[in-house]
């Protein structure tokens, strides 16, 4: 039996994967394995190959190539134009630090047994026998933050929502991934899933809460798909339910799906839709940690920040602590997107440059042509120019430069690109997801994109321009939550770093 | 991945099945998201014939419901064309070409986007990101996710559709 992988990854997919998986599985003495991605995206679909020397890669292959992979004896993992070689080996790979994408594209992402024989749920059985403030500790040990956008310090947010008596409490992830640019979330969710089922559970038993959710955006078919039968392939193992691996506690986890909303990314917003309502953003105090979902102590994580959980309590908070810099401690998989030659998924150590990551890793534009900026964190980013690209990619440094890391995605555009129809749009986009609740936000967003299109329009356009900066600051100041808030973001740092594609139609 | 994973509510109204789905959500956690959902996936769009069914179940006012469905970019409110394009308008899309793919596509289509064609055979429709960012275009067709979609494959799959019986 000839082992063969073929990502059921999105991204595979919508690129034919199903097809080459039909075809293989037809031979005579061929096992396919449908694994997650590695995350060389612009390789999917990426074909390996078991041999006695290891996994060998061929890519991108449709099922137009399967005949002549065959002929070749790719099977015994020979020579082809697209042989890549020991996909170990390749260099986007090797130079990466995975700890929470180790197993992504490694494993069967629904075989329980495979997950068990990479790591032994050592997280969770390590969990199992501490005290809850003691799980707590680990993860402030840490440093972890947010990797949902905010990057606020989890082991602080472990021990209010521990702090908390309650009958109830919950673990809510946020796996709502609506910034463009971002597929770190769905390629986990899709490629370990039990990662994320190990993550919630040592969340629950850090924190006292015996019920989680997974709320999902209803954009990812495929994760949805893979994500359910996780779930059913982990109760029937006994890793959920009331006595997790013969422990005596008790954890249910359900999946959620979302509607089409971004702004049900915004963590209270989400636990309104959660309760089958509108998602309107809610005013803080109170901290979901203290009054979230059903009014009861709720602790909100994004996939990734969850994720890391496992890999913390099985090789301590110190070890995952000793990767980054500064208060920007562990991995991050960015996430590069856009007019890039390599796309995919990057985990490093917070620390890497922009630079290194957009021209080391990605290789530039895809389309062969100068860099004009790249997009960081999600529509409420700013564009960074290349002149600023050497910034390390952390926390600290970012907010320096007028920038966020976000959730770690990264978007590139070659010089067509046309930054007064960028700012545009993301009034645009702030106008189409507002959730109406404040004035600066539902109005703010309508006008700068009306005062916008005079600006491209060339009419008045210092005029216009001094009153999307005043506008700017309104919503700054005056939002409820960074939707309105950080709009101004990618808007101003577009003008500040682009002035010329503002001031081109000017006709004075 | 093992398929009929889910069993779907398929045509909940046309068979009557209404009362009975929406009786599935209540008193379950976001019953009235997952109803509508539900609702949504069965029959392609909510009924307006569901309204008063949702809000005496959910002990809400209908008004609420309603609320409750425009908020979301899901939830249609009337049937959709026979086949479903959603073409992604979000950033890392732009930056290859999909608001140059989108307007090649309505054009050929003859519709606007978000609309439906009036013989009722085609909707275009926006999406903000489908997580193929590294891969765009990106697209999904009938459900089905796209990458690095060309307005070759557009033409293609209109094609395919204008011919079909
Ligand atoms: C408009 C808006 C959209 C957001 N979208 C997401 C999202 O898609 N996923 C996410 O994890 N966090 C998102 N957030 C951040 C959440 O509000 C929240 O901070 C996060 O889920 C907390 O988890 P973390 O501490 O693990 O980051 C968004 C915030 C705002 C204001
Ligand atoms: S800033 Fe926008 S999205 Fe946030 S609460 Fe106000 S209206 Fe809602
Ligand atoms: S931006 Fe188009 S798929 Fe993400």
């Amino acid at each position: 039996m000839t082992r063969i992988f073929i990502p059921l990854d999105s991204v595979a997919v919508a690129l034919g994967a199903d097809e080459v998986a039909e075809k293989l599985k037809a031979q005579d003495g061929v096992e396919v394995v449908r694994n997650g991605s590695r995350g060389m995206l612009w390789l999917e679909p990426l074909v390996e190959v078991e041999t006695a020397k290891g996994r060998i890669a061929y890519g991108p292959v449709t099922g137009a190539d399967v005949g002549s992979l065959l002929a070749a004896g790719f099977l015994e993992g020979a020579d082809h134009a697209l042989c890549l070689g020991l996909t170990e080996e390749i260099d986007f790979l090797k130079k990466q630090e995975r700890l929470t994408f180790a197993r992504c594209g490694v494993t069967d992402p629904l075989c329980l047994k495979d997950y068990k024989a990479h790591g032994d749920l050592s997280g969770l059985r390590k969990a199992l026998a501490l005290e809850p403030q003691d799980i707590a500790e680990e993860v402030m040990t840490s440093g972890l933050r947010g990797r949902g956008g905010a990057a606020f310090p989890a082991g602080i947010k472990w021990k209010t929502v521990l702090g908390a008596t309650a009958t109830q409490k919950y673990i809510v992830c946020n796996a709502d991934e609506g910034d463009s640019g971002t597929f770190a979330d769905r390629m986990i969710m899709e490629g370990d899933p039990y990662l994320l089922i190990e993550g919630m559970i040592i969340a629950g038993l850090g924190t006292g809460a015996s019920k989680g959710f997974v709320y999902l955006r209803s954009e990812y078919p495929v994760a949805k798909a893979v994500f359910s039968e996780a779930l059913e392939n982990a109760y029937a193992d006994g890793l959920l339910g009331d006595n997790i691996l013969g422990s005596g506690k008790a954890f249910d986890l359900e999946l959620f799906m979302g509607a089409g909303a971004y702004i049900c990314g915004e963590e209270t917003s989400l636990l309104d839709s959660l309760e089958g309502k509108r998602g309107q953003v809610r005013a803080k105090p109170p901290l979901p940690a203290l009054e979230g979902l059903n009014g009861k102590p709720t602790l909100v994580h994004n996939v990734i920040s969850l994720c890391a959980v496992p890999t913390i309590l099985a090789e301590g908070g110190a070890f995952y602590k000793d990767y980054g810099m500064g208060r920007s401690t562990g991995t991050m998989p960015f996430q590069l997107a856009g007019n890039i030659k390599h796309g995919g998924l990057v985990e490093k150590a917070f620390g890497v440059s922009l630079r290194e990551l957009v021209e080391g890793f990605g290789g530039g534009t895809r389309s062969g042509r100068a860099i004009k900026t790249a997009q960081v964190g999600g529509p409420l980013g700013a564009y960074i120019p290349p002149a600023l690209m050497d910034t390390p990619m952390d926390y600290e440094s970012f907010a320096k430069i007028g920038a966020g890391v976000g959730h770690g995605g990264i978007v590139l555009y070659d010089d067509t690109a046309d930054m007064a129809a960028q700012a545009k749009y993301a009034f645009d986009f702030c106008a189409h997801e507002s959730c109406g609740k404040c004035t600066p936000c539902r109005i703010g967003a309508v006008r700068g994109s009306e005062v916008m299109a005079k600006v491209i329009a060339g009419t008045d356009v210092h005029g216009n321009l001094e009153l999307i900066d005043d506008l700017c600051e309104v919503m700054t100041d005056g939002s409820l939550c960074a939707m309105g808030g950080m709009t101004p973001i990618p808007v101003m740092s577009a003008i500040k770093h682009f002035p010329d594609d503002f001031l081109k139609g000017d006709k004075e | 991945m093992r398929e009929g994973l889910e069993v779907t509510d398929a045509k909940a109204q046309n068979v009557g099945a209404m009362d009975a789905l929406i009786a599935k959500y209540v008193g379950v956690q976001g019953g009235l998201m997952r109803a509508l959902l539900a609702l949504q996936e069965a029959d392609g769009y909510i009924d307006a014939s569901a309204l008063p069914k949702l809000a005496a179940a959910f002990n809400l006012t209908k008004a609420e419901v309603k609320g409750v469905i425009s908020f979301y970019d899901d939830f249609a409110r009337a049937p959709k064309g026979e086949h479903v394009l959603r073409l992604c308008q979000a950033e890392a899309c732009q930056a290859v070409g999909a608001r140059e793919l989108t307007q090649h596509a309505c054009e050929r289509a003859d519709v606007a986007m978000g609309d439906t064609r009036m013989d009722g055979r085609i909707t275009i429709e926006p999406v903000y990101c489908l997580g193929l960012c590294a891969n765009g275009p990106a697209a999904m067709v009938d459900g089905k996710l796209k990458a690095a979609v060309g307005e070759a494959d557009i033409d293609a799959l209109l094609d395919a559709w204008e011919h079909e019986a």
